[in-house]
């Protein structure tokens, strides 16, 4: 016998994963634009093994394949963690970081909705510790001049790990701003001689700031559909400002601008597309606050004290483990129980 | 213009009301026979008065309520009993439940009745006359009115009369506002009298401006002082009492708590209006309006004698050949109906028919990503998704904890899931094996209690038994020392052997105790010291005996033991 409700509204996980890749894209086209079409490659690389690393463990755990591939969440591990990593990175690295995610960090825990850890970060975290040189060659942008790859010369690279004669992988690729900050200030410069360098731009690095805004424009149109709820965004980027902007108010030569902090790395890919991961952040109102929060100060003292140029992975990932306990703390008063005692 | 509350979360489902109110309320057409079940209400169910062959009439009482919880049932219309049964009625459990059919004679002849006026009246007889016409809550919830027309200790200061029929399809609160709305309000009237409200408000969803109109308008007409047509927003399940309460006063009534104890009292506008109808006219609750509506030719509204069976009032709608089900109530709390056979019950407001195309099955859930969407629309500000978590691991403490029962089963939670899961089943079903277990362990407890007393009587009887057998052992020890003569044993094996072993030992015992008596009256102080050698010899022949007599006694105790632990 059936039983109510008998209607529901058509919305879908793999509608709603789709809309989310949908954000993505402006991001990605400014990406292609200032650093060339080598992140295609990279995002289609991921997503093809994702979808056969999804496949095979599906099979493998036997579960209903064609309704778990198609809720798209497999593709967005993918493009997530195609985005964290420098476009150039090796196909091969590519496939290893995103198997891993797929088939370690998700369905070695049960699959989608019971991994506690955002994949695509764990994928992230992977690489860096086993690959960390790889992880430093980041493209260096268009706008900078200087030599610069065809796109057949970078999938050669990708594929191959050939590059055009005479030309080296350092005159190609630049450590990404963040790395350049802290390389920098440790060599004793102030921030202020840091940021005339070239690869600086208005507000961080020069290219790496304008993908930002597409990830933030992108999250924007998430926050309107309500795809992704405010708490999260807000949260975090309150908090990375706000670290940061302590640390530059009390010290200006030797720290960032918090603005700087916004738009370098992954923090606006982590504040929209990261940290919403629903499945890996708290469900309760209090508790996006805290875990974003928490995850926005973590970043900041990661990238200004830690040992990795970028905090976000780890943050995420660190504020991952305390799911749990921050949603059994933040339990809302359920209807007509707030006046007072439970 | 009233500043309104808003309670958390809420869906906006399609309302698909249109389709049922194109035309007035239309009195449904006779039926063939009418199976009226005995339990329609809250509470006990109702016991047969009448028997089978048995003719009555429209009006009569046909069931008694038992106990205080509990409704009258009448009969519908005048005809003759057929059968006094069990058959499947409208409900949720799908089970069969107690009937009484009636096949109608066509009169459609009445019992005398009259009504009174409810200012002259004492209200324990207004109470009581509302009991006896059988009325109840109108709105679902199908509550005893005369029980919840009464305050104990509480003030009441606001009566909220409930129109806001927020379920998708219903219409036939909207209906019955619209074309009986000064009854409404009149038996509004008499329930605040009876409550001794300040003021009523009416809450009525503003995608029903003809109701609001209607309402308001019968409001000035008869100069209603104390009562206020307030337009709340349409928003799924504002039509819940709780939510409604919220929306017009701003008090929130937790799960548990009875809003009389906050000082709000709350009635749908049907169960008003049949307050009216019972009290003004004597007219028992005969009939409801019932909306017919979904894979029909033409959904309309009916007013509908109690007991008509689903299936010939649907037919006067003309439902669509691929109809494969009916649904009783709405889309979102509504429940399948076991069979069109079923008769209409005081808690039917609506029939949707139900085809696969209008109702397509939900594709197969995925698992939960934990996107809280469901927690964003929940009206009880539940994290359902916990819920469903603990319902699924069957962790009922947990769910318990998480305010399971805080749950109205609104059904919003389910409605926007993405993963398509039935998260109510999950709950009803967690409700279900909590209550199941709670009864096993009330059971449990009974049993242990039981086993504990009759541990109790055994333990009992056995240090009765043993005080027997040492007042025995005494007497005999008493009786050996007094007779020289050797105590005649095997006469006293016999007895034992053949007569009841109470009796026996109660006859050793009185004749030791008699002996003892004897030979204490005769007795010379005892001396064990500096015995003989033929003394000693003769203690020593005292010991024996008595060694003899335990060893006895102690069958004879086996002996009846194994009937009696044959007991409790
Ligand atoms: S709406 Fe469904 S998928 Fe989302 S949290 Fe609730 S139960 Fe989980
Ligand atoms: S069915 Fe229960 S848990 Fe779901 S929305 Fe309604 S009250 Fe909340």
């Amino acid at each position: 016998m059936w039983s109510s409700p008998f209607i529901t509204q058509p919305s879908s996980v793999s509608q709603i994963m789709l809309r989310v890749l949908l954000a993505l894209i402006p991001g990605i086209a400014l990406y292609v634009w200032y650093f060339g079409p080598a992140i295609l490659v990279s995002i289609a690389l991921a997503s093809a093994t994702a979808l056969a690393t999804e496949a095979v463990m599906l099979k493998l755990r036997n579960r209903p394949i064609k309704p778990f591939l198609s809720d798209n969440s497999a593709l967005l591990t993918a493009w997530l963690l195609a985005l964290s990593i420098p476009p150039l990175a090796p196909w091969w690295m590519v496939v290893v970081g995103t198997a891993f995610a797929i088939a370690i960090s998700k369905h070695l825990y049960g699959g989608l909705g019971n991994n506690p850890f955002n994949p695509a970060m764990i994928g992230y975290a992977v690489l860096i510790i086993s690959f960390p040189v790889h992880m430093t060659h980041w493209l260096t942008p268009h706008a900078l001049g200087g030599a610069e790859l065809t796109f057949g010369e970078q999938l050669g690279y990708i594929f191959n790990g050939a590059l055009p004669a005479g030309l080296t992988l350092d005159a190609v690729t630049m450590a990404t701003p963040l790395d350049t900050l802290k390389t920098q200030l440790h060599l004793g410069l102030s921030v202020d001689n840091i940021r005339d360098m070239p690869i600086y731009g208005r507000l961080a690095g020069k290219g790496s700031e304008m993908v930002a805004v597409g990830f933030a424009i992108g999250g924007l149109y998430l926050l309107f559909i309500r795809i992704i709820s405010w708490h999260l965004p807000v949260a975090f980027l309150a908090a990375l400002f706000a670290t940061a902007g302590v640390f530059h108010l009390v010290d200006p030569v030797h720290y960032v601008t918090p603005l700087f902090h916004w738009f370098s790395g992954a923090a606006m890919l982590g504040a929209f597309f990261i940290l919403t991961d629903p499945v890996t952040s708290p469900t309760t109102p209090r508790g996006k606050l805290i875990f974003a929060a928490g995850a926005g100060l973590l970043t900041y003292l990661i990238r200004a004290f830690g040992g990795y140029p970028d905090g976000m992975a780890f943050a995420t990932l660190l504020m991952n483990i305390c799911v749990p306990l921050i949603d059994a703390w933040t339990q809302p008063k359920v209807f007509g129980k707030k006046g007072g005692g439970k | 213009m009233r500043s309104l509350f808003k309670f958390h979360g809420g869906v906006h489902p399609p309302t698909h009301k249109a389709e049922s109110t194109g035309s007035p309320i239309a009195q449904a057409a006779l039926p063939s026979k009418l199976v009226i079940p005995l339990h329609q209400h809250v509470g006990n169910r109702a016991v047969p008065v009448v028997q089978v062959g048995e003719h009555v009439l429209k009006g009569q009482l046909i069931g008694r309520p038992e106990g205080r919880l509990s409704s009258a049932v009448h009969a519908s219309t005048s005809g003759t009993v057929s059968a006094i049964d069990m058959q499947l009625v409208a409900h949720q459990s799908g089970l069969p439940d107690l009937c009484i059919t009636l096949v109608p004679d066509g009169k459609d002849e009445w019992i005398a009745h009259s009504g009174v006026d409810y200012r002259q009246t004492a209200h324990t007889d207004l109470r009581h006359l509302l009991r006896q016409a059988g009325v109840v809550g109108l709105g679902g919830a199908v509550f005893p009115s005369d029980m919840k027309s009464y305050s104990h200790k509480h003030k009441i200061k606001t009566l909220v009369l409930n129109g806001a029929e927020c379920e998708p399809y219903i219409t036939c609160d909207d209906m019955l506002m619209r074309e009986r709305a000064g009854d409404i309000l009149r038996g509004a009237e008499v329930l605040r009298e009876l409550l001794y409200a300040e003021e009523v408000l009416i809450g009525i969803e503003d995608n029903k401006p003809e109701a609001i109109a209607a309402m308001q308008q019968a409001v000035l007409d008869d100069r209603h002082a104390h009562m206020e047509v307030i337009p709340v927003p349409t928003l799924y399940p504002g039509g819940g009492a709780k939510q409604l309460i919220r929306v017009l006063t701003g008090i929130e009534v937790a799960a548990g708590v009875r809003s009389t104890e906050m000082g709000v009292q709350c009635f749908n506008v049907a169960t008003a209006y049949c307050v009216w109808r019972a009290i003004a006219f004597g007219e028992p609750l005969l009939s409801r309006i019932v909306t017919v509506t979904g894979n029909v030719e033409h959904a309309q509204n009916f007013e509908v004698l109690l007991g008509t069976p689903v299936d010939e009032l649907v037919a006067q709608a003309g439902s669509k050949p691929d109809t494969d089900r009916h649904i009783m109530g709405g889309p979102m709390m509504g429940v399948d109906l076991p069979s069109g056979s079923v008769g209409v019950t005081k808690a039917t407001n609506c029939i949707i028919e139900a085809s696969p195309r209008l109702f397509p099955p939900l594709p197969p859930a995925l698992p939960c990503i934990r996107c809280t969407r469901c927690a964003d629309v929940c009206p009880a500000e539940l994290q359902p998704q916990d819920l469903y978590w603990f319902a699924k691991a069957k962790d009922f403490g947990k769910a318990q904890e998480y305010h399971l029962f805080d749950c109205i089963e609104c059904g919003a939670c389910a409605y926007v899931c993405p993963s398509h899961i039935p998260l109510v089943q999950y709950y009803r079903f967690a409700k279900s094996e909590i209550w199941q277990r709670e009864r096993e362990s009330q059971a449990a407890e009974l049993a242990r209690e039981r086993h504990e007393f009759r541990l109790m009587r055994i333990e009992r009887e056995k240090q009765e038994k043993a005080e027997r057998l040492a007042q025995k052992e005494k007497a005999a020890l008493a009786a050996k020392a007094a007779a020289p003569a050797p105590v005649p044993e095997p006469a006293i094996a016999v007895a034992a052997a053949t007569a009841d072993p109470d009796d026996t030992l109660q006859m050793r015992i009185d004749a030791a105790v008699a002996r003892a008596k004897e030979q204490a009256a005769a007795a010379h102080p005892k001396n064990t010291d500096a015995l003989t050698a033929e003394q000693q010899a003769e203690i020593a022949a005292i010991e024996a005996r008595r060694a003899k007599i335990r060893e006895m006694a102690a069958h004879a105790g086996a002996d009846d033991e194994p009937p009696k632990s044959n007991q409790g």
